[in-house]
């Protein structure tokens, strides 16, 4: 309990830090939370609201304390361009973001951790060391240019932008179809960015548990290796590989900014995209504070876990 | 002294190292290629970096190796431009964030107590952040420029840099040669750039390389977002320009793939080094292992394989 207590005073003194610093960041940016409405003119009362729910004409301090209440209550201001409010907007992003994420993560994990297994059983041979180097030539793709290849190769085979057909409403099951094979090109760029890192990393931790003592002694013992191997090193090695997954969710649902670029998938990375061209700052300030706040519950979730699977880890 | 000077005076103290393996001398020579012919792109080009020479995604040929791009640009000719933008914007952000890094883990490492727990928490603070979005933030809110896109890049990357060297001089401050010379009264100035700075040099060195990696990347990522400066060719800018300009709705695999693959060349070539002078430096606490295939005992190459 203790731990658990000094790990989320931890976070929360992260998210502070978080908060302020971008408050004070885009302060520095031109303009104001009601300056720059682009598209649908404010009325005087909106605006008029907004200034008073962020006490704009207020000393910098005073500016600062309204930013944490209405942070607070939720309000992240509204969208320059289409004037909504932006946690609306990134609520739904987010939701659309989840999803394709997951599916390409939960992918890289598994695959990654079987070949990274079997590499590391069979360590220094002609697969270990294809697979080692393969692992490392693959982390090194740069994940946009990844996803244009994608194109290149599945473009007439698969959708390769938006989320769903924009010409053809469908409902129920035929709209899952349609979802689904939308989210197969983006899901397979973040897998396939991911599943190096997947390898190397279960590839180290089944070596690591392959050294212990209890592996000898299931050895000794007279068991078949596929036994040592899968019944007693694995599940000993999958600890630390869980604690990995929760840790690269949250970056990577930061990082999915490039890959849904790519594929103009409407979550929260191409809502960032869009938010810098049309210099969107409130919905950018907005998207950041998502993004780090998820990577803080991921670990938080990581440590949980951990000490849940890990009784040795007293929580 | 330069940074040459150090990394050469090192060898003598610190003998526990292996060497480097071959293929990370291969990795350095042709990295070194890379520069040099980043260096001299306007002599090697074939074209001119804005002359048109033919029309829009012309295919490769005889004369034009890689094609063209969508404004009837030679490609190999952007390529080489663009490797200029592209490792220098790795090799500067890496530089900056060896200094912060350095300075950050040094002071913690060597001080210690008050000084490291309260640097240890900022680091930490900074390894949570997520750092492509935040450079996405920062890079938005500051303008597209080459100097801001370094900045940026690397002084958030030194989170890694602060941690090895931290971890490396805390070891460093309890050894006997700085023992020594501390109580024969020796200043913490002293201490710190005779003693204890030299013995860092390979690692930090070490470090800086596998921070290009990251830095070439973070260039590539930012200036595919627009934020990377408008006026200049880089490899990120030449993914940006395929992406926008539909070169893949067109089939112009040409213009796509030799960016991309000069990207993973630099990151590859780059961990490679980094890693091979990690390892030889970690070569004193190798651990046996013993092998359940064979049962034999066999050393293990490296302590951390991922």
């Amino acid at each position: 309990m203790r731990i658990l207590l000094r790990r989320l005073r931890s976070a929360v003194i992260t998210l502070f830090v978080v908060v302020s610093f971008n408050f004070f960041l885009f302060r520095a940016a031109p303009g104001d939370a009601v300056s720059s409405f682009a598209v649908t003119p404010l009325s005087a009362q909106a605006r008029a609201n907004l200034r008073h729910e962020f006490q704009l004409d207020q000393p910098l301090w005073r500016q600062y304390l309204a930013y944490l209440d209405q942070l607070l209550h939720g309000n992240l201001g509204r969208s320059f361009q289409t004037a909504q409010p932006v946690s609306s907007i990134l609520w739904r992003d987010l939701q659309n973001t989840v999803p394709m994420v997951l599916l390409g993560t939960v992918f890289a994990a598994v695959m990654g951790t079987l070949l990274g297994t079997m590499a590391a059983w069979r360590r220094g041979t002609f697969f270990d060391r294809s697979s080692v180097g393969g692992a490392l030539a693959l982390s090194a793709l740069p994940s946009q240019w990844l996803g244009l290849v994608g194109i290149l190769l599945f473009a007439g085979v698969l959708p390769t932008s938006g989320r769903v057909d924009d010409f053809v409403s469908s409902s129920g099951w035929a709209h899952i179809v349609d979802v689904t094979r939308h989210m197969i090109l983006p899901s397979a760029t973040i897998a396939v960015v991911l599943l190096g890192q997947y390898v190397l990393l279960s590839r180290a931790a089944v070596l690591d548990t392959l050294r212990q003592d209890f592996v000898l002694a299931a050895r000794a013992e007279g068991n078949r290796d596929r036994y040592v191997l899968w019944r007693r090193a694995f599940p000993n090695a999958l600890l630390p590989m869980t604690t990995v997954f929760a840790l690269s969710m949250g970056q990577v649902v930061a990082g999915s900014i490039l890959v849904e670029t790519v594929f103009s998938w409407p979550g929260i990375g191409r809502e960032v995209y869009d938010a810098v061209l049309g210099r969107d700052y409130p919905v950018l300030e907005g998207a950041f504070l998502v993004l780090t706040i998820s990577v803080l519950v991921c670990n938080l979730c990581a440590d949980l876990l951990y000490a849940k699977l890990d009784p040795r880890v007293s929580v | 002294m330069s940074a040459v000077g150090v990394l050469l005076t090192v060898p003598r103290r610190l003998r526990t190292g292996r060497r480097l393996s071959r293929s990370a001398y291969v990795a350095v020579v042709l990295l070194a290629a890379l520069v040099v012919a980043a260096t001299f792109c306007s002599q090697l080009a074939p074209y001119g970096v804005h002359s048109v020479v033919g029309d829009p995604y012309e295919p490769p040929s005889a004369s034009h190796w890689l094609g063209l791009d969508d404004g009837g640009v030679d490609v190999l000719t952007l390529l080489l431009y663009g490797a200029r933008i592209s490792l220098l914007v790795g090799f500067a952000s890496a530089l900056v964030s060896a200094v912060i890094g350095g300075v950050v883990g040094i002071t913690a490492g060597y001080f210690g107590g008050r000084v490291d727990a309260c640097l240890m928490r900022i680091t930490d603070v900074f390894l949570v952040i997520p750092d492509v979005p935040l450079m996405i933030v920062v890079a938005a809110i500051w303008g597209p420029s080459l100097l801001h896109i370094i900045v940026v890049i690397g002084v958030l990357m030194w989170t890694r840099t602060a941690r090895v060297i931290r971890a490396q001089t805390l070891s460093l401050r309890e050894r006997g040669f700085v023992q020594r010379v501390r109580q024969m009264g020796a200043s913490h100035v002293r201490i710190l750039c005779r003693h204890v700075l030299p013995n860092l040099a390979p690692l930090l060195v070490a470090s800086t390389i596998l921070t290009i990696a990251t830095g070439v990347f973070a260039e590539a990522a930012l200036s595919f977002l627009g934020l990377g400066d408008p006026t200049e060719v880089s490899w990120g800018s030449m993914i940006e320009d395929a992406f926008q300009r539909s070169a893949m709705s067109v089939g112009a695999w040409w213009a796509v793939l030799p960016p991309g693959i000069c990207i993973a060349l630099v990151v590859l070539l780059c961990s490679v080094v980094g890693r091979s002078v990690e390892d030889s430096l970690a070569g004193s606490d190798r651990t046996v292992y013993l092998g359940p295939r064979s049962f034999r005992i066999v050393r293990l190459p490296s302590r951390s394989a991922g």
